[in-house]
C-alpha cells in the first residue's frame, strides 16, 4: 500500500511541476527563433534585427487588464532601450478563437491607438509561448545575443507594482538590461507578478 | 411621539439603503492567516478577478462547494483597488455570492506569490486547497468535475 501511495504522490508531483514550469526556457537557455506576423502585415523574426544586442520579449495581449496597465511602461521600455540595442518584441500568445478582442485586426487597432513603437506579433498556432514557458500576460523574457544565439537572461515581471505605476520601487527589466549593457549578469534573474492565464481552446 | 416615529421610519429607510455588501481589503500579512487556518474542514481558496473570464466561469462551482458544511471557500479577488467599488462589489451583489469574498490589495506580488506557492507563476485563475496535513496549489481552470474530484481527494 505504501508503495502505491508513494507512486501516486510521485505522479501527482510530476504533473503539477509540468503544469507550472513545462519545458519552457530557463535562465541561460538558447532560444529558437520564430517567424510571426506583425500588426503591420510583415513577418518578424529575431534574426531580422542585425544591429540588436538582445531583446525584451514580452508576451502580452489586448484583453488582460494587467497587460493594459503595462502598455505605457512597455512603450517607455522600447523608447529607452531600442536605441541601446534592446528593442521590445511584443507577442500576443492568446488563441483569438478562445477570447474576443485578440484577433490580429484587434491588435492592429490597439497598436495604432496607443502608438506602439515595437512589433506586436501574433503567436499563430500558439507554437512560441510554450517554448518560452510563458504562462500569462504580461510575461517578460530578456534575451542577450551571443553570435547567432539568443540567450535567456531574465524571466518575469516588468517591475514590482503591476497595478500602480506610481508605486514602482524596483524596475526589474531595466535593471536586467542595464546590467547586460554594462557587461554584467543581472542580479535578479527571475521575478513573479499576477497576470492573466494564456487563453487556449 | 410623532417626531420619534418619523425618526424611526427615517432610520429604517436609511438603514435598508445603506446596507450594502462589504468586501474587506487585506494586505498580504492579513490574508496569510486565512491560508493557514487550523480547521477541521477542507479549505478552498480561489484567486480570481471580475475581469478574468475563466475565473468567472468556474465561480459557480466554488459557490456550490461552499454549501458543503465540511468545506470552507474563500474567494480572494485580485481586482485593481480602483475597481473595488465600481466592479467588485456590484459583481458580488449581482451574483449573490455566498462564499466569503476578500480583496487582496498588496503591491508586493513578487513576495506573496512565492509565499502562497513557489509553483505559482502568477497567472489567474489559481486555487489553493488545504487541510491540516495536505496542501495543493493549482494554477489552472477547473471543470466542475475536476474541481469536485480534487477537493474530494482531501477528505
Amino acid at each position: 500500500m505504501k508503495t502505491i501511495l508513494f507512486a501516486f504522490s510521485l505522479l501527482f508531483l510530476s504533473t503539477t511541476t509540468d503544469l507550472v514550469s513545462g519545458d519552457g526556457y530557463k535562465i541561460g537557455d538558447v532560444t529558437t527563433d520564430f517567424s510571426l506576423p506583425n500588426v503591420d502585415g510583415e513577418m518578424v523574426s529575431l534574426a531580422d534585427f542585425e544591429g540588436a544586442k538582445g531583446f525584451i520579449v514580452i508576451f502580452t495581449c489586448n484583453t488582460c487588464p494587467y497587460s493594459v496597465a503595462y502598455e505605457d511602461r512597455i512603450i517607455s521600455l522600447d523608447k529607452a532601450y531600442k536605441s541601446k540595442g534592446y528593442p521590445v518584441i511584443a507577442i500576443n500568445p492568446n488563441d483569438p478563437a478562445a477570447i474576443d478582442g485578440d484577433e490580429l485586426a484587434d491588435m492592429k487597432v490597439r497598436a495604432t491607438e496607443k502608438g506602439f513603437t515595437f512589433p506586436y506579433l501574433q503567436d499563430v498556432g500558439q507554437q512560441v509561448y510554450p517554448q518560452y514557458g510563458a504562462t500569462k500576460t504580461p510575461h517578460v523574457f530578456v534575451l542577450q545575443k551571443a553570435g547567432d544565439d539568443n540567450i535567456v537572461r531574465y524571466i518575469g515581471a516588468i517591475d514590482d507594482s503591476s497595478r500602480n505605476p506610481k508605486k514602482v520601487k524596483k524596475r526589474y527589466v531595466e535593471q536586467a538590461v542595464d546590467a547586460l549593457l554594462a557587461g554584467e549578469s543581472p542580479s535578479t534573474t527571475t521575478t513573479k507578478a499576477i497576470g492573466c492565464s494564456i487563453k487556449t481552446l | 411621539m410623532k417626531p420619534n416615529l418619523l425618526l424611526a421610519v427615517l432610520l429604517f429607510v436609511y438603514h435598508s439603503f445603506a446596507q450594502t455588501t462589504e468586501v474587506i481589503s487585506l494586505d498580504y500579512s492579513q490574508l496569510q492567516p486565512l491560508l493557514h487556518q487550523n480547521s477541521e474542514s477542507v479549505q478552498v481558496v480561489n484567486f480570481w478577478a471580475t475581469w478574468c473570464a475563466p475565473c468567472i466561469k468556474e465561480l459557480p462551482y466554488f459557490e456550490e462547494l461552499n454549501k458543503n458544511k465540511n468545506i470552507e471557500v474563500i474567494l480572494v479577488s485580485l481586482d485593481f483597488p480602483k475597481h473595488k467599488q465600481k466592479r467588485l462589489i456590484p459583481f458580488v451583489e449581482k451574483h449573490k455570492l455566498q462564499s466569503r469574498v476578500v480583496h487582496l490589495d498588496d503591491e508586493d506580488e513578487n513576495y506573496w506569490i512565492n509565499d502562497i506557492s513557489t509553483t505559482w507563476s502568477g497567472a489567474l485563475p489559481a486555487t489553493l486547497i488545504y487541510t491540516q496535513n495536505r496542501r495543493g496549489f493549482y494554477e489552472q481552470s477547473f471543470t466542475k468535475e475536476e474541481l469536485f474530484q480534487e477537493v474530494k481527494s482531501y477528505f
